[in-house]
């Protein structure tokens, strides 16, 4: 018995082993160089072996483990394992108000970056996670706040803090509009539509240069101001290094910028919470879950889809305005599908509907990709030994590749997202 | 109550409704029963504002002389306004919510004037806390009346067949509504979750709301109903009281069948 689930394990693992040595050997095994008679070919057995090992003796392990069994996969996280969930959150805002006193520009810098994609992502989770309407088109919305803070900034030459409320009232605008004509619309024809939506988006700012200097973008977007006080390098008086008296220098704006949009996006976070747990936030749920029924309860489901839109793309609005001020230069090459797309992969790996579980996957697939970079340049680095050279040299090139792994993996192993657990709106409370 | 004239359904050459007129009272249970494809929940999206009807009138009058077009009236305003329930042949409960989150749900547009479109909810102002709370007590009322108070935090997905049936008729007592509309709430229950949907349905009879139930249980029919109505082919063959229907002889060759045991012997 024993020995024949051996065989099988072993059959098993040389078939993996097989595939491995199939798609690593031109991968890995063959090294393109610039030689004497022009580029040549150089094989590297070795380095294709080592990697076949491995994967013969991780398969192995892997079968060597009890199979779970669907019941147990299907109970979810345990006891400790929701308690440790439940302290997660504290634990992240404290170590997100805290990141900046470590005073390295490149973390605070980075973490800047992942929480506009916080921003966005729980932005989108409005439309797609709690009213259920899939939108492939959301960097529209981003791109409107933008270019709305852009413009008049250049226009009018209106502050960061005038210009924000109207960006997102802007962005709003542009979700009503794209609102009205997918109204009849579900599932994968919405899908498509908004998709659309967010490539007419782009393909207007390129082409209406008179408004939007086309693909030449926008330069010299004002930073945004604390109290009136700028931080601008020449620290006069109305700056803020002028005013506290101190050296003006680059890491203060950056601390500032990420504070901003710390801000921001919990001030979303708390409204998306807050507007959950009302009559609205739950029509956009009963939406999501039947519209037919929604209808049959006297819900004007044409108002409520309008509105997660409109609000959806309003915080989109929000964080393209801060991405304006953050970058001080816009261009339509900033706004391509594949931002929709990072958004709406963020939602999905989070968990559709969960607020912390959009926060991991920010930080996972923005923050991580990144750490993911630098740490293989480190070991690229520092693996000085001969037998890894040739590979580590070009590991920062695999990042990809192992980011994609891990997306399947959390795929596979968790399908409905890393936070899947729905908290219900309300409560009975006692009698 | 509520008067259909000449009401007819095509859909393309097809007609599934032909020139169909009766009337629901006030405070009765009245059915519609046919055969499978008679029209039966054509006529329930008629009145419901699902379809528009192609021809014909449906006119429903509230107790208090209110009086609403329901062929001219948009789908969602049918319930809002109009104050008619539905509940469907597949249950359509919102699976994923919870049970109380269901009920709440239906209480959408009471719910949404108190709290200013969701604003002053948002801000957590205590008129609206005093409304949701009021709320909650109409659910209360309701899952007791369901049995179903146990269950409240419960996904309204994981219930058994049978409790669901009976928290999609709760639901659409949330709405507050003068006439509840039920397509065929019996359907896959046993014996005993009937006889508990019997009593629920009367006691809603009861307490002053008219019922339209289309049912092919005649069981259900014969013992609850007050008023039936016959469709065959999208025509009314027959209309009146159960011993009436039980004894028209149009009724029993169209439908009943002869000697149909679990047919009229109930």
């Amino acid at each position: 018995m024993i020995t024949g689930r051996m065989t099988g394990a072993l059959r098993d693992a040389g078939l993996s082993a097989l595939i491995a040595l199939g798609l690593f050997a031109p991968l890995i095994g063959l090294l393109t160089e610039n030689g004497e008679h022009g580029l040549g070919l150089r094989g590297r057995p070795f380095a294709v072996a080592v990697v076949v090992v491995l994967v013969f003796l991780g398969r192995l392990i892997m079968l060597s483990r009890a199979p779970r069994t669907v019941a147990a996969r299907a109970e979810g996280p345990g006891l400790a394992m929701r308690r440790a969930g439940r302290a997660l959150a504290p634990a992240l805002l404290v170590f997100a108000l805290l990141l900046p006193l470590g005073g390295s520009r490149y973390y605070v810098d980075l973490a800047t970056l992942v929480l506009t994609y916080i921003m966005l992502g729980w932005g989108l989770n409005v439309v797609v996670g709690l009213a259920g309407l899939l939108d492939l088109g959301y960097v529209a919305f981003y791109a409107v706040g933008a270019y709305s803070y852009a413009l008049l900034a250049e226009a009018f030459g209106l502050g960061f803090w005038t210009c924000l409320p109207l960006a997102g009232i802007m962005a709003a605008f542009a979700g009503i509009l794209l609102g009205f004509p997918v109204l009849r619309l579900r599932g994968d024809y919405l899908a498509i539509v908004t998709l659309a939506f967010g490539e007419i988006i782009r393909i207007v700012l390129i082409n209406w240069v008179s408004l939007t200097h086309g693909p030449s973008g926008i330069t010299g977007i004002p930073r945004p101001t604390l109290f009136g006080l700028a931080f601008s390098m020449d620290g006069g008086a109305g700056t803020f290094a002028g005013f506290f008296d101190i050296e003006p220098e680059t890491i203060q704006r950056v601390t500032f910028l990420y504070y901003v949009i710390l801000a921001l996006a919990l001030v979303t976070n708390w409204f998306t919470l807050r507007l959950r747990r009302t009559p609205l936030g739950r029509a956009w749920e009963a939406l999501r879950e039947d519209e037919t029924a929604c209808r049959s309860l006297g819900i004007n489901v044409t108002n409520t889809k309008l509105t997660a839109f409109a609000i959806g793309a309003m915080f989109g609005g929000f964080a393209g305005a801060f991405f304006a001020t953050r970058q001080a230069f816009i261009s339509p090459e900033s706004f391509t599908f594949i931002e929709s797309a990072t958004v709406l992969a963020i939602v999905v790996l989070g968990g559709l509907g969960s607020q912390l579980g959009v926060a991991l996957a920010a930080i996972v697939m923005v923050g991580g990709l990144e750490l993911l970079r630098s740490f293989l340049s480190f070991l690229a680095e520092n693996l000085g030994s001969d037998l890894f050279a040739g590979i580590a040299n070009e590991l920062p090139l695999y990042r990809m590749l192992v980011f994609g792994l891990a997306l399947v993996v959390v795929m596979v192993l968790r399908p409905r997202g890393m936070v899947s657990t729905r908290v219900p709106t309300v409560t009975l409370g006692p009698a | 109550m509520l008067a259909a004239a000449g009401l007819t359904m095509r859909f393309g050459g097809l007609t599934a409704v032909a020139d169909l007129s009766f009337e629901a009272r006030a405070g009765e249970i009245t059915a519609v029963i046919g055969p499978n494809g008679a029209g039966k929940t054509t006529v329930f999206n008629c009145i419901t504002g699902f379809y528009k009807p192609s021809e014909g009138r449906i006119a429903l009058t509230h107790p208090n002389g209110a009086r609403f077009a329901l062929d001219r009236m948009q789908g969602h305003r049918i319930a809002s306004r109009a104050r008619v329930a539905r509940t469907f042949q597949n249950i359509r409960l919102f699976a994923g919510m919870t049970v109380l989150e269901n009920l709440l749900v239906a209480q959408h547009n009471a719910l949404m004037g108190a709290s200013g479109f969701s604003l002053l909810a948002v801000l957590g102002t205590g008129r609206y806390r005093a409304a949701e709370a009021q709320g909650r007590e109409k659910a209360r009322h309701w899952l007791d009346r369901i049995g179903l108070i146990d269950r409240a935090d419960a996904p309204a997905g994981e219930l058994p067949y049978g409790a669901q049936r009976r928290l999609e008729v709760a639901r659409a007592m949330c709405i507050d509504p003068v006439m509840l509309c039920l397509d065929e709430p019996a359907a896959g229950l046993n014996p005993r979750e009937t006889d508990v949907l019997n009593n629920l349905l009367l006691g809603i009879r009861d307490d002053g709301c008219s019922l339209l139930l289309i049912e092919h249980d005649m069981g259900v029919v014969m013992r609850i109903s007050d008023h039936i109505v016959v469709l065959d082919h999208g025509k009314k063959i027959a209309d009146g009281s159960p011993a009436e229907i039980r004894a028209d002889p149009a009724v029993i060759a169209a439908y009943l069948g002869e000697g149909d045991e679990d047919g009229v012997a109930a």
